[in-house]
């Protein structure tokens, strides 16, 4: 009898144990925002008695290590960082669970609702977005106005070219314009598909057929390489965001188009030397507004292979709220919370008088519509990524050859001729064209 | 020295020796410099990187934020277990090839070396669903029983070159003086052997160390080696240079000092029977 009871109750306690203090793992990247989750996550273990083992990759590494353990359903992963371009195909796989149910005071409506719907599948949001950014005109309002030069509430490509030509002067290492050159599907090709969808172009058409060496994209990357040759930095076939990111930082380039993400960094005195003299405008635009910012979110997920879905709920719904939001700005400044998520961030008077760029921002992220993403109608969703597996492969083989017409070692009618053909080689070994 | 050099074609020789040596050197040098920079400094240009002033504030930030201690300890228990299963499998193996040749001997030494021509990636599904059902996953000794498969190979080749000069007289001469095979391998061979034996066994300490396809892929963060340490540190958005190159620093010191003291040994190895 006796031993009966000591057993029973040592079940027990064994089974609340259990209960009370899981071990979840959470596979994330080393960016900015994911290193202050990480500092602040042990308020959550504290709060709720759990641990959380970290595993931080290289982004590539990560896609291929998490896909590996997805599609085995190894189950080593209970939470997952996944970008915008992958929710909507793994969740469509099955390979996510449905977070429809992170709790009643998680409101729902105060996500913006475009970065809500890029993360659903079959209309159920299957990654909570931690963070998202869309792209943005960066320029140096001080040399602006030195040069008598005013940059308008909505730019043009064309006048962008103008400005960038008055604005370079090599002799003192001052460059009119920075832009991606470094290839790959999220580099080069992140700017370049918006530069391709204002001209009016699009990846592919209602068929799927390619449409690489259509006349939009011959007029975007001929605009493209020629401004980058005359007025862009030496070397621009190896500037990434991190590399176009720190010239501009120590001065280097008048007009930089890239990540929103970007503007609390350069706008940071400690990294930038140049956080007070920087302004903001929308994405330039050319024959169309459609799909000329781009959108991406980091946001969380939860494999469906995990087994402590709940516990991994709970974390998610703790690290996506609200409360968070605050939690981050005053432990680690203003300017340093997870942007482009919610509204009520926006609303924060703290938020908007530590980050004057927050209005640019949300406008970029709200009208950035990866559901339209071009002037005519296409078959796909996603604005600088098309959201099927294929498009890591075409868009980084396309972004080589652009890269290659930067260099000077092939011209752009070429360089587009043999994107297309790679394109279409791949697309009809897809089974797509119909 | 067999010939007589003039001072000039020793000087020549010297020079050369020394830039090639510091030409294959300079990266890890460089990674060494740029961890102790400040991330701003580390993107300029190497003049101003080298003239900007120097801070341990990386280091600072990539022990608060990591745990180097556990990840140093499974890349220990890792490459040096690997290294001891493996020569235990691998110095039977050799003596059988060197010693008692058989017909096929050398089309199974191809063979062998053959499995190291495929791309590890090709067989990442398989293992992975074994390691899963075996529960292996992310655990030490899978992640030193992959080590060991992998390198053995290579630990065979090598055991079975250095055995080949041993003259297989000796081997008898015990034989006669009535050991048993266990001895013979144990007590006469082995002692023979040691810098053979010793310089794979460095080797393949590295090699396991610096092995970055498996540890990777089959780890998520109990048995997570230092290869994972320094992944962490590498972003697509920010600047994280010094900061990697910290981490790198720390990752490979060990190895580098391991390598420094055994050098000598290593060499004597490596060159073992190629002087006759």
């Amino acid at each position: 009898m006796k031993l009966k009871t000591a057993l029973l109750a040592a079940t027990a306690i064994a089974l609340t144990g259990a209960a009370q203090a899981e071990e979840l793992t959470i596979a994330t990247v080393n960016n900015g925002d994911m290193i202050i989750m990480q500092k602040l996550a042990p308020e959550w273990e504290k709060a709720t008695g759990h641990k959380i083992n970290w595993v931080i990759l290289e982004e590539n590494v990560l896609r291929q290590r998490v896909t590996t353990d997805i599609a085995t359903k190894g189950g080593q992963f209970d939470i997952m960082t996944v970008g915008s371009y992958e929710a909507p195909i793994w969740g469509k796989q099955g390979w996510l669970m449905p977070l429809d149910d992170l709790g009643e005071d998680y409101d729902y409506g105060d996500l913006i609702p475009s970065v809500a719907a890029g993360l659903s599948a079959d209309g159920k949001l299957v990654a909570a977005p931690f963070y998202a950014e869309s792209s943005f005109t960066m320029y140096r309002k001080d040399l602006f106005e030195a040069a008598g030069l005013t940059m308008p509430e909505q730019p043009t490509y064309d006048q962008i070219g103008e400005f960038a030509e008055k604005l370079t002067d090599k002799s003192k290492e001052q460059y009119g314009i920075c832009l991606r050159g470094k290839p790959g599907w999220g580099e080069n090709m992140a700017f370049l598909g918006t530069l391709v969808n204002t001209h009016g172009g699009q990846w592919f058409d209602m068929n799927w057929q390619p449409q690489i060496d259509s006349q939009p994209w011959q007029q975007a990357i001929t605009y493209y390489v020629d401004l980058m040759t005359k007025y862009g930095p030496p070397g621009a076939v190896s500037n990434g965001f991190n590399e176009n990111q720190a010239l501009f930082q120590t001065g280097k380039c008048a007009i930089w188009i890239d990540a929103t993400s970007a503007a609390g960094r350069v706008y940071d005195p400690k990294q930038s030397e140049v956080a007070d003299k920087i302004a903001f405008a929308p994405a330039p635009q050319a024959v169309t507004p459609a799909g000329s910012a781009w959108f991406w979110a980091w946001s969380l997920a939860i494999p469906s292979s995990s087994t402590k879905a709940d516990v991994a709920k709970s974390f998610i719904a703790w690290a996506t709220s609200k409360d968070y939001v605050k939690l981050v700005g005053e432990n680690e400044g203003w300017v340093a919370v997870p942007p482009g998520t919610r509204l009520s961030t926006y609303a924060l008077p703290e938020y908007q008088e530590a980050a004057p760029f927050a209005a640019t921002v949300l406008a970029s992220i709200e009208a950035a519509d990866p559901a339209k993403p071009t002037k005519d109608p296409v078959p796909y969703t996603g604005i600088q990524y098309v959201t099927i597996p294929e498009f890591q492969g075409i868009g980084t083989v396309v972004g080589q050859q652009i890269s290659a017409a930067l260099a000077g070692q092939t011209s752009v009618e070429a360089a587009l001729k043999a994107a297309q053909d790679y394109a279409a080689r791949e697309m009809t070994r897809a089974g797509y064209p119909k | 020295m067999a010939r007589k050099t003039s001072p000039t074609q020793r000087a020549v020789v010297t020079v050369a020796a020394w830039s090639i040596g510091f030409l294959i050197f300079l990266p890890i040098l460089w990674t060494v410099i740029l961890s102790f920079k400040s991330e701003t400094d580390a993107i300029r240009t190497p003049l101003q990187v080298l003239s900007a002033p120097w801070t341990t504030a990386s280091y600072a930030e990539v022990q608060a934020r990591s745990n180097y201690g556990a990840h140093f300890m499974n890349s220990v228990i890792i490459s040096v277990g690997s290294t001891v299963l493996a020569l235990i499998v691998a110095i039977p193996a050799a003596w059988a090839m060197a010693f008692q040749p058989g017909r096929r001997t050398k089309d199974l030494l191809m063979w062998m070396l053959s499995t190291k021509m495929m791309p590890a990636v090709g067989v990442l599904i398989p293992i992975y669903l074994m390691f899963r059902d075996f529960g292996l996953l992310d655990t030490r000794i899978g992640l030193t029983v992959v080590m060991t498969l992998i390198n053995l190979p290579i630990v065979v080749w090598m055991l079975y070159t250095y055995f080949r000069e041993i003259p297989s007289e000796i081997l008898e001469a015990a034989r006669m003086d009535g050991a048993s095979l266990g001895k013979e391998i144990l007590y006469v061979l082995t002692p023979m052997a040691v810098p053979g034996i010793a310089s794979t066994l460095l080797l393949n300490v590295i090699l396991a160390w610096n092995e970055a396809f498996w540890t990777l892929q089959l780890t998520t963060s109990k048995a997570a080696p230092l290869t994972a340490f320094i992944a962490s540190y590498s972003s697509p958005e920010g600047l994280f240079y010094a900061k990697l190159s910290a981490a790198s620093t720390m990752a490979i010191a060990p190895i580098l000092i391991l390598g420094w003291f055994s050098q000598k040994q290593l060499v004597r190895g490596l060159t073992f029977g190629a002087v006759k």
